[in-house]
């Protein structure tokens, strides 16, 4: 890991390409910026929301209330931690069911009073553990996809580090869903891919090829509708050009998005997700 | 395929063969004994009781073990006639273009095999039939094909349902049957959660009746996104059902999971299931359950 920690920050100040597998290390690097990162950069006045109100709180989801360029948004996102104490109090990014519903909870508390929405997608994916599925992990992301379908408000994702299978998902169903340059969105983990295909999770730089994870694949799959550019050496060398880079694009977003009603919203985003695969569908005959 | 079918016939000869000398001879260990030797392919262990039981007489049971009640997958088409009445059940034929958006070594090829060796296209089977004269959406999922994963195929297939059921104010019924979404068809099989899910709540939010029917194994990405959204969700005795594949969290966790953890009856006990209902019971309980809906 570390090894080719150094080869990727030689290529990244040489400016040479990197390959899917570099751009898993520089989205899963430490330095990062991660959630809290870009709460302080990009918004003011936030007041964090914690708890299910079904008994439990799930720090690996992090999410509040905050005014973005004088409008106030709902914040939700994937908190990994930005050392290994904060990992290991936030399960690394792994949330379980209750996670999911604290997103879901605060989702319809910005719905009803009118507030748009901006997830922060970076998990490796949510948590296989005992009590997750005694718990309903299954159940807590399948009605957060449904339920964000039809949300009345808009919403804005963006994958920062990376976005993994249906704990990605389940805070990205949205109107608009960036990328960040380096950043990587996939079903599953490489690892959990090639464990599942070839019976290895050792086989992650064979997967990382095939899998097509990375920003510009996911622009050609019609999936993400921009790329967020990085200053050259990744995000974590000058995150204040992301930061600014990021603030552009949500405050042109949110002004486009509010001005269009709730049903409108709610249809277009049903829409981009009903059509998501449409090109793939060409040369059928109905 | 007529040497198979000839080869089939050979075998079964011999093992009657057996059987009429055996029950000349009136010995209590012959029938035994004839199991022991008869044709491999004639008689199968229940992973459940470890008894030996023939392939016809399981498949005559609902493809349920006659001595322990085990429940062997059942392929879609005799699921489907096991829970409609008879001749009224007709199938959606959507076409599609062949589907392998990322290029992916191997995939056409191990699908077109699956197709060779027993004529499944894809990983579910849709149509509309009728239960006790009332008419359903009925979709069922294959766990022969690909470990019934959903790709686009499958999820399209999932949500155009979804869309009749709810054009024609029909009930749904889904036997769900997955390993999850397909990895072969990568980002835009984890789309496809999104895509059915967000049909299912808008099908529901219009009044719509949707039965979950949970049958082994329902995991992953189709646990996650319609398996997982039922007005009234019943799963089938034993079946495992839960996001994360036991392995992985062993794996996760580095320890044993308790017996039982993640069936269908563990699930019951969670509140995450209305009934697990055996199999012989499925066509009265859905009949009932429409009854109950009627408008």
């Amino acid at each position: 890991m570390d090894n080719l920690d150094i080869t990727i920050s030689e290529k990244l100040l040489d400016g040479q390409p990197l390959s899917p597998m570099d751009k898993v290390l520089l989205a899963r690097h430490i330095e990062r910026p991660k959630i809290s990162d870009y709460v302080d950069a990009l918004f003011t006045d936030f007041f964090e929301q914690k708890g299910d109100l079904h008994g439990k709180e799930d720090g690996s989801v992090f999410g509040g209330i905050a005014m973005f360029h004088g409008i106030p948004v709902t914040i939700i996102g994937h908190r990994k931690g930005n050392n290994l104490e904060e990992n290991l109090a936030y399960n690394f990014g792994m949330p379980g069911p209750e996670g999911y519903r604290k997103a879901l909870r605060l989702m319809q508390q910005a719905e009803k009073f009118g507030r748009p929405i901006i997830t922060f997608i970076d998990t490796p994916g949510a948590y296989p553990g005992i009590e997750a599925e005694q718990f309903g992990q299954s159940q807590a992301i399948a009605t957060n996809l449904a339920k964000m379908s039809g949300l009345k408000v808009p919403v804005i994702a963006v994958v920062t580090g990376e976005g993994n299978s249906g704990g990605a998902l389940a805070i990205g169903v949205a109107n608009r869903v960036y990328m960040l340059e380096n950043s990587v969105y996939s079903i599953l983990s490489p690892e959990g891919f090639s464990s599942i295909l070839w019976g290895d999770s050792g086989k992650k730089e064979q997967a990382c090829e095939v899998m097509r994870l990375t920003a510009d694949d996911l622009m050609e799959f019609g999936v993400i509708d921009g790329i967020i550019k990085e200053p050259k050496g990744g995000a974590h060398r000058k995150p204040c050009q992301v930061f600014a880079a990021l603030d552009e694009v949500l405050y042109r977003d949110i002004k486009h998005l509010k001005g269009k009603t709730g049903n409108e919203l709610a249809r277009s985003r049903y829409q981009k997700f009903r059509k998501i695969d449409e090109k793939y569908m060409e040369g059928a005959d109905e | 395929m007529n040497e198979l079918i000839e080869k089939r016939k050979g075998k079964f000869i011999s093992y009657k063969k057996l059987r009429d000398q055996a029950r000349k001879e009136q010995r209590l260990d012959t029938e035994e004994q004839v199991r022991k030797e008869a044709p491999e392919e004639l008689f199968v262990e229940c992973p459940g009781c470890k008894e030996n039981f023939s392939r016809s007489q399981i498949r005559k049971n609902l493809y349920i073990c006659p001595g322990c009640g085990h429940h062997y997958a059942m392929p879609p088409e005799k699921r489907i006639k096991s829970i409609v009445d008879e001749g009224t059940f007709k199938v959606f034929n959507f076409d599609f273009p062949e589907l392998d958006p990322l290029h992916f070594e191997g995939y056409r090829e191990k699908k077109e095999a699956i197709y060779e060796k027993n004529h499944y296209r894809e990983a579910v089977l849709t149509g509309v039939g009728e239960v006790d004269g009332r008419k359903v959406v009925i979709a069922v999922m294959n766990s022969k094909f690909l470990m019934g994963s959903m790709g686009i195929e499958v999820g399209e297939t999932i949500t155009r349902s979804i869309e009749i059921a709810d054009r024609y104010h029909l009930p749904l019924l889904i036997f769900t049957a997955s390993g999850g979404a397909r990895m072969q068809e990568g980002i835009l099989s984890l789309m496809q959660m999104a895509k059915t899910s967000a049909a299912m709540e808008r099908f529901q939010q219009k009044g719509g009746l949707y039965i979950a029917c949970l049958t082994h194994p329902t995991t992953g990405g189709v646990s996650a996104s319609f398996a997982g959204l039922g007005d009234i969700t019943l799963a089938e005795p034993n079946a495992l059902i839960g996001f994360a594949g036991p392995r992985v969290i062993e794996q996760t966790i580095g320890q044993k999971l308790p017996e039982g953890f993640q069936r269908a009856e563990y699930l019951e006990a969670h509140g995450f299931v209305d009934q697990v209902v055996p199999r012989g019971e499925w066509r009265r309980t859905i009949s009932k359950i429409l009854k109950l809906h009627d408008a």
